[in-house]
């Protein structure tokens, strides 16, 4: 657009602000769907969560009545814990295997390393749905392979879908298998990034590779471990189509986790205004956690 | 899924192979490798194993599922295959996705590079307000909104269309940030030269930044149409009518029965990983070498 062709690189123009209408038309797009698609729905869910709305017909503000009930509500609490401990339980067991299985990966003593990975790979690919349905017949009471192995050796099956605990933990091991590719692919980036001249060093001191992997790889990788854990315990307070697939919040409805719950307050009974507070109080408990865990971050990082 | 991991350096080109500097001393022999070839492929087998079972039953005949534990199937059939393909509209199913996959797989790389291309290079007061706003939906996951962005949408009139399951999810922090951090190592000078030779604004961006980001396309594509194809929930609420089912919804459905036919339901499931399976296979390596710390998010 300048004319002042021969002196413009001795002095580039640094003016680009002057163009308007060409960013306008390029963000254009993702505006319109951010207007509709995300700060439209977050202002009028946070406005229903004061209202008894059912998703038709009028409405009244029921200040924070929804949110009194939600205290009350033991349906909510019960969904709440199992939420809580799913988290607690998924997290660690993904972060300590994706971690090992990156550590192999990365060695140069391994072979076959490239087919290898495929295996971890796969079945983060595969959608929860069939992640659920791949345990649940791994794992059927009658039938699954588990149990059938279990009475060969002559024990007796094991109740993994009618004892709520152990069918949780069928969920949050078939969680972690899930979700170990994604996590190892954090993981070995990370420990690519380590200079070889701290293992050449340390191998010279005489550390042996436990020795290694304690005072050096985890000091160097803890930036992704922290973004590991983060992602991984948002993903598990989300969690959801996983469970509607293995074992449908099961025995009963004492596997119900928070998601699930806003689903069956919001459009089966049609309580939108209820189910919005949930959502809210999700979103609190998701913010709380991103937020303590910054700061835990930053003061491992700064020590 | 979703990060507040915010923007971080996404590799220039996924496709260049990372430089290899593996810890460790290569001396050692075999007197090391053993041992860490033996726990690679001990883990290795464990992962593997949940899938292979699973496909290896999928070409078992219905009567023995449930009788025979040999790995592999006395005699092999597809008539899993078949009654998943036939019932339950199983094909209309797989069409359905396809469709949504591959629509929302477009428009989602087409909208996130012209607003990355956007964020990088221009450098409006109001361009920063809208990263921030950007940034703000990947602290807020769709889950938690699950409700209102029920009600919009439907009011939108997109209620029992594939459209309502598109449209909503073109908006992703992560491709925009993927676009926007490769196009930040694009030369501003390229711009520069370009305008001096008179080029436009769009066009530059048309001719000379949309093809070169060709690498970036390719990854953001493979991790979008993973995303849409996986996608559960969303569909869920949006379609009502059978006919415009997904295949993740179909298959919910058929385990969600009283009684389940596991035959239907192995061949269903196995039918519906082949696309992901094969477009992760073909484009490998894009994914491996992708930085997804970028985050991703459905």
């Amino acid at each position: 657009m300048t004319k002042r062709a021969p002196d413009v690189s001795a002095s580039p123009p640094r003016r680009r602000s002057k163009y308007t209408l060409a960013p306008l038309v390029l963000i254009a797009g993702n505006v319109v769907l951010f207007a509709l698609f995300f700060a439209w729905p977050a202002v009028i869910g946070l406005v229903y969560s004061f209202t008894n709305y059912t998703g038709v017909g009028a409405f009244q503000f029921v200040g924070l009545d929804n949110y009194s009930n939600l205290a009350g509500d033991s349906t909510f609490f019960d969904a709440l814990t199992r939420t809580l401990l799913y988290t607690v339980l998924f997290v660690p067991l993904n972060f300590v295997f994706s971690l090992l299985i990156a550590n192999v990966l990365v060695s140069k003593h391994a072979k076959g390393v490239s087919v290898a990975r495929v295996f971890f790979f796969i079945p983060w690919l595969l959608s929860p749905i069939v992640v659920g349905v791949l345990w649940r017949w791994l794992f059927g009471e009658n039938f699954g392979l588990v149990n059938h192995l279990i009475e060969k050796f002559g024990g007796s099956a094991v109740p993994w879908q009618s004892n709520a605990d152990l069918s949780l933990l069928v969920v949050v091991v078939a969680a972690s298998w899930a979700w170990t590719g994604f996590s190892m692919l954090l993981f070995i980036a990370a420990i690519k990034n380590v200079p070889v001249s701290y293992y050449e060093a340390a191998s010279l001191d005489g550390a042996g590779p436990w020795r290694q992997f304690l005072n050096i790889t985890l000091p160097s990788i803890a930036p992704t471990s922290f973004i590991v854990i983060l992602l991984n315990t948002i993903h598990a307070m989300k969690e959801y189509p996983l469970f509607a697939a293995l074992n449908n919040g099961g025995p009963g409805t004492s596997n119900n986790l928070l998601v699930q719950y806003i689903y069956q307050t919001g459009f089966k009974s049609g309580q939108i205004g209820y189910a919005s507070a949930a959502s809210f109080v999700l979103m609190l408990i998701l913010m709380a956690v991103a937020i303590i865990q910054l700061i835990v971050n930053r003061r491992v990082e700064n020590r | 899924m979703t990060t507040t991991d915010m923007p971080r350096k996404v590799d220039a080109e996924p496709g260049r192979a990372v430089p290899k500097k593996r810890p460790g001393v290569a001396r050692g022999g075999l007197r090391r490798a053993v041992p860490a070839t033996t726990l690679l492929w001990v883990l290795a087998a464990v992962y593997g194993f949940p899938v292979l079972w699973f496909v290896l039953s999928s070409f078992k005949p219905a009567g023995d599922l449930f009788s025979s534990l040999a790995l592999f199937p006395d005699d092999p059939t597809l008539s899993g295959y078949k009654a998943a393909w036939e019932s339950a509209n199983f094909s209309q199913y797989f069409i359905n996705t396809a469709i949504v996959s591959v629509v929302a797989t477009i428009l989602t790389v087409g909208v996130s590079c012209c607003t990355g291309y956007a964020l990088a290079k221009y450098d409006n007061k109001w361009l920063k307000v809208f990263f921030i706003c950007i940034l703000a939906t990947t602290m807020l996951p769709g889950e938690v909104m699950l409700a209102p962005q029920f009600l919009v949408a439907r009011d939108l009139g997109l209620f029992n269309s594939l459209a309502g399951i598109i449209f909503p999810a073109l908006l992703t922090a992560t491709g925009c940030f993927m676009f926007r951090q490769f196009f930040l190592t694009v030369p501003d000078e390229l711009v520069e030269a370009a305008r001096i030779d008179g080029a436009r604004e769009l066009s530059i961006f048309l001719r000379i930044m949309v093809p070169i980001s060709r690498p970036i396309m390719l990854t953001l594509a493979i991790l979008s149409f993973q995303w849409r194809w996986n996608d559960y929930i969303w569909p869920l609420l949006m379609l009502n009518d059978p006919n415009k089912f997904t295949v993740q919804i179909g298959i919910q459905s058929l385990v969600g029965a009283q009684n389940i036919n596991w035959s239907v339901v192995l061949g269903g499931s196995v039918i519906s990983m082949i696309p992901l399976i094969v477009v992760f296979l073909v484009f490998q390596r894009y994914v491996m070498n992708a930085d997804i710390n970028a985050g991703l998010k459905d």
